[in-house]
């Protein structure tokens, strides 16, 4: 469950730019979470919710942004989605493949007042 | 929270202590504002008359940012005491601290050795290790499932590991969470026994991707299981094909001079690098 780790590093990445940008509510607050990024969305979710409480971010929405694992083969360079970092390439059978977006773990926006 | 240096851990604890007693709090932290921020990017939102002005801030930070920063602060610190530091990773029961203790046993009188222990509670394995006589110090994450770059720099104020040692640190029980968080280390290891699934490292690809080495622990087990070595190896190796993998038994002893020479050579490597450092230093 790093996910309550992550939400407590989102928090003060938020407060953070609260001092430097001056805000003091965030209303919305949007994750970007690659799929092999080793999240839980649904956890982390949850863990959002209780981590936010009393903070600046207290029920701020959270809107996360899926991103699908890209990946390219070194040998044939193939360009394939992949669900895993082990997935095999599926045109010549080859890996490790060369993961070329699914790996992000990031606060992409925030809307705050 | 600790507001002056950021510390959210408030269930954490070294040797007993919440971090408001272990330390003082008087960090000169480069890192604090190290981060790009895109003011320029601030866009005005649109809203409603009569609510407060809303407006939309483009960040793109990255969450582990705070924890890579730590990380960095604390590889700065091994590499200036040409330390060797490495973090110890497995599922709960696997073997680590017996594994831990036989090394530290065994090489004690070969180099000097330090190591951290991460707990979510109890003072008992860091008990275990000083029984070795050897300097150890333990952090309680409470609720935490790893341990992170931040504690692992305080615990180093309290532990004061000496120049040149080999520093162990000890993770938490989990093949998920600590697959995550930089600590600093040259190389995280990954223990696996033959008690468990052969399949484990396709079923945690992180933390096997994550390793540079892989010690598959209780081989004189192997006897009574059905557990297939070679299945094992080749899961773990498609995970990560550049991992090492060693087999060893704690408790036999098979197979741990591989492991100890494994860990001399990076140790020496260190030591090595920096002498020719200094004779280059000399030279100019």
């Amino acid at each position: 469950m790093h996910e309550m780790s992550l939400c407590e590093g989102v928090i003060q990445l938020i407060e953070q730019q609260a001092d430097e940008q001056d805000f003091n509510k965030v209303t919305t607050v949007w994750l970007e979470i690659g799929a092999l990024a080793g999240v839980e969305v649904e956890a982390m979710r949850f863990s959002f919710d209780a981590i936010a409480r009393n903070t600046i971010a207290d029920a701020a929405k959270l809107e996360i942004i899926h991103v699908q694992g890209h990946a390219a083969c070194p040998l044939c360079k193939q360009q394939t989605e992949v669900s895993a970092r082990f997935d095999l390439c599926p045109a010549c059978g080859h890996y490790p493949l060369n993961i070329l977006a699914g790996e992000e773990m990031r606060i992409k926006e925030l809307e705050v007042q | 929270m600790c507001t002056t240096c950021g510390c959210a851990e408030g269930d954490t604890t070294i040797e007993g202590h919440t971090h408001e007693h272990a330390h003082t709090h008087d960090h000169d932290h480069s890192h604090d504002h190290s981060h790009g921020h895109h003011h320029e990017n601030a866009l005005m939102a649109t809203h409603a008359a009569g609510i407060s002005p809303s407006r939309i801030l483009k960040i793109e930070q990255d969450i582990l940012s705070k924890n890579n920063a730590y990380a960095s602060d604390n590889r700065g610190y091994f590499n200036q005491r040409n330390m060797l530091a490495l973090n110890l990773v497995s599922s709960p029961g696997s073997g680590k601290t017996t594994l831990l203790t036989r090394t530290l046993n065994d090489l004690k009188g070969e180099v000097s050795l330090a190591v951290i222990e991460g707990d979510q509670q109890t003072v008992l394995d860091a008990e275990r290790i000083r029984a070795t006589g050897v300097k150890a110090i333990q952090i309680n994450t409470g609720k935490g499932c790893h341990l992170d770059a931040h504690m692992v720099g305080h615990a180093l104020e309290s532990l004061k590991p000496e120049d040149n040692s080999l520093l162990f640190i000890e993770n938490v029980g989990n093949l998920v969470c600590p697959a995550s968080f930089d600590l600093g280390e040259a190389h995280k290891v990954v223990i696996l026994s033959v008690t468990e699934g052969e399949d484990k490292p396709l079923k945690y690809p992180d933390m096997f991707h994550a390793a540079g080495l892989m010690l598959l622990n209780k081989t004189d087990l192997l006897p009574y299981l059905d557990f297939d070595v070679d299945q094992c190896i080749a899961y773990a190796q498609r995970v990560n094909p550049g991992i090492t993998i060693l087999q060893v038994s704690a408790t036999t002893g098979e197979g741990m001079e591989q492991w100890y020479q494994w860990l001399l050579d990076l140790h020496q490597s260190i030591q090595t690098t920096t002498a020719q450092q200094i004779t280059i230093d000399q030279d100019a």
